[in-house]
């Protein structure tokens, strides 16, 4: 039993806090890529901008939280929502509208987002450092040990408070999008110009209020994905970089420009990754003594070790590009 | 009377070519006025720079007196200025009916503030919306396949989808490009017959471009000959028909 709580803590809870921060993250790309059919590549250090946020007020005001009971810099993230969003619109404005009134072709849009990226870790170290901070500046990061109620069963389930908060603002930021792009028309009015721009203006919709508001949305989502991982963490200026490429196979692997197909990816390739560097000699351990005397298991049956956790994507990535080219939702159209 | 469309001495030219060379027309108050013209002679380009797709490299555009050469596609759509497309375009990972309930403008939910704060205004506007586009979808005789994907449709349903948007709001002028293209005969005595109602019930007023004089004939009155970018003759379809220069244009002088 205690072999399978390993397995709980190291790859179900794992993959789903990962899962969570890709997903999160994917939408994000997904729903500009379906817009502006461009890859996002500053996705990544929106997120970190929004962690960056978090941080900066939760340093000015570190006991707002404690009145309430919940951490500060969870306080402080719709504010850093909208500040992202701001930061999204304003680079829109200032670096890739005037390339779209150009009509350059998509990959020109590509670039100029990796010369975003430069610009926004730059400046984030210039005024953050380069080493990691804790999000929880006056608060204490609980963790939960769940003790399971079974015989024989030493070791306790570990889930950390962020953690928690992670699984539950993801769920409400899914049913939130949901809503968003069933219901209201300006949702419908997206799904409208992802799925053919002309004629979406050719019906009065106004796309230059389209592209701003996927931009809102991008940028706070991108906050919420940076200031969750960050929590889970620590705050450092490349730490969500890092992320840029499993973000992408989760949006590829769902399908571009398919949001729910986002949210699955990011949670195949979450999933993947925790299995990946699970080290299943552990749930082999109990049966060890029925094992034949010339058969021996090494210590470490992981597929890959931790430190080549980043290839993992980037073969689910090859593989969908080889068997299901579309995503496994067809993408392109919201 | 002013005329409810007034092109101005438009050019328009893609890299070296020239599209439209000088090109004025006129469109008047509840007319159905037909364009005609050989393969490239800039009639969708003219109908582009009418419905603001494309910006006119000099020139003005007029509705109803005021000047809107400058207004993006989708304001011009709020000000009455509706088109088809020549290829029929339709959102098609939507239903006909989400397809038509896209199109009516002012609409309370296309404002953030509304969407999340007064959601019983936003659903009673789609109640209302709602009943529009089922009217609409019967009138065009698509009821049966109204909770179709719109990609799935057949092309000459996907042409009366078409006309169907520009009936789910108050149109002042509808561009039609082609809409006959694609259509069979049946369905084609119906479209003629509902431009022509929209025309006498609700006041419409019409721009066709289209090949098929038959239809040309039944319905317009002026036709407007284009000929490489510019206008070659305006009258009655008897005029264009027998006029040596159209002949010419059209058939190389063979058939004179």
């Amino acid at each position: 039993m205690n072999e399978w709580v390993f397995f709980i803590n190291n790859v179900m809870v794992a993959g789903s806090v990962s899962g969570s921060i890709y997903a999160i993250g994917a939408v994000g790309v997904t729903l500009i890529f379906s817009i502006m059919r461009f890859a996002h590549f500053a996705h990544a250090d929106m997120m970190t901008f929004g962690a960056f946020m978090v941080l900066l007020l939760t340093t000015t005001f570190p006991a707002a939280g404690a009145s309430i009971g919940i951490p500060t810099a969870l306080i402080m993230l719709p504010l850093a929502m909208v500040l992202t969003a701001a930061l999204a619109v304003g680079i829109d404005k200032v670096f890739y509208k005037p390339l779209r009134a150009h009509g350059v072709k998509p990959i020109v849009m590509v670039i100029g987002s990796l010369g975003v990226t430069l610009i926004l870790q730059g400046l984030i170290r210039l005024f953050a450092g380069t080493s990691g901070q804790s999000l929880y500046v006056d608060d204490r990061k609980e963790i939960f040990r769940l003790a399971l109620p079974f015989d024989g069963v030493r070791v306790p389930v570990v889930i950390t408070e962020p953690q928690i908060y992670l699984f539950v603002i993801t769920l409400v930021a899914v049913v939130a999008l949901h809503l968003f792009l069933n219901r209201s028309r300006l949702g419908k009015a997206m799904r409208a110009m992802s799925d053919n721009p002309e004629l979406a203006q050719a019906s009065g919709i106004n796309t230059n209020v389209i592209v701003a508001v996927t931009w809102v949305i991008a940028g706070g989502l991108a906050a919420i994905a940076g200031t969750l991982l960050s929590l889970d963490v620590t705050f450092k200026p490349d730490l969500s970089f890092f992320l840029l490429l499993p973000i992408f196979a989760a949006a590829i692997v769902g399908g571009v420009g398919h949001p729910y197909g986002a949210i699955a990816g990011g949670f195949v390739v979450g999933f993947a990754e925790s299995l990946a560097v699970f080290n299943w000699n552990i749930l082999l351990r109990p049966f060890r003594d029925s094992f034949p005397a010339w058969l021996d298991l090494p210590t470490n049956l992981a597929f890959v070790s931790t430190e080549y956790k980043i290839v993992v994507p980037f073969f689910i990535l090859v593989a969908i590009l080889i068997w299901r080219p579309t995503g496994l939702f067809k993408g392109k159209v919201i | 009377m002013t005329p409810i469309i007034d092109v101005q001495q438009v050019n328009k030219a893609f890299g070296g070519l020239r599209v439209i060379n000088d090109g004025s027309i006129q469109v008047t108050k509840g007319s159905i006025t037909g364009m005609i013209g050989p393969n490239g002679a800039g009639k969708s380009t003219l109908f582009n720079l009418i419905a603001g797709a494309l910006t006119p490299d000099s020139g003005r555009v007029l509705l109803d007196g005021e000047d809107i050469t400058a207004l993006s596609a989708n304001a011009r759509f709020h000000k009455g200025l509706l088109r088809t497309f020549q290829i029929a375009h339709e959102f098609s990972h939507m239903s006909a009916l989400e397809n038509l309930m896209m199109v009516p403008s002012h609409q309370p939910g296309e404002n953030l503030f509304t969407t999340w704060f007064k959601p019983r205004l936003v659903r009673e506007h789609d109640a209302k919306v709602r009943r529009r586009a089922l009217e609409v979808i019967d009138f065009i005789g698509l009821y049966h396949v109204r909770n179709e994907l719109a990609g799935n449709l057949s092309g000459g349903q996907k042409k009366l989808l078409e006309l169907g948007r520009t009936m789910m709001t108050d149109a002042k002028v509808v561009l039609l490009d082609e809409i006959a293209a694609g259509v069979n005969r049946t369905l084609l005595g119906d479209l003629i017959g509902n431009i022509e109602r929209l025309n006498q019930e609700m006041g419409y007023t019409f721009l066709v471009i289209e090949h098929d004089m038959d239809m040309i004939a039944r319905l317009c009155d002026p036709v407007i000959v284009l000929a490489q970018g510019s206008v070659m003759m305006e009258g009655n379809i008897d005029d264009v028909q027998n006029n040596p220069e159209v002949i010419e244009a059209y058939f190389g002088g063979s058939a004179a």
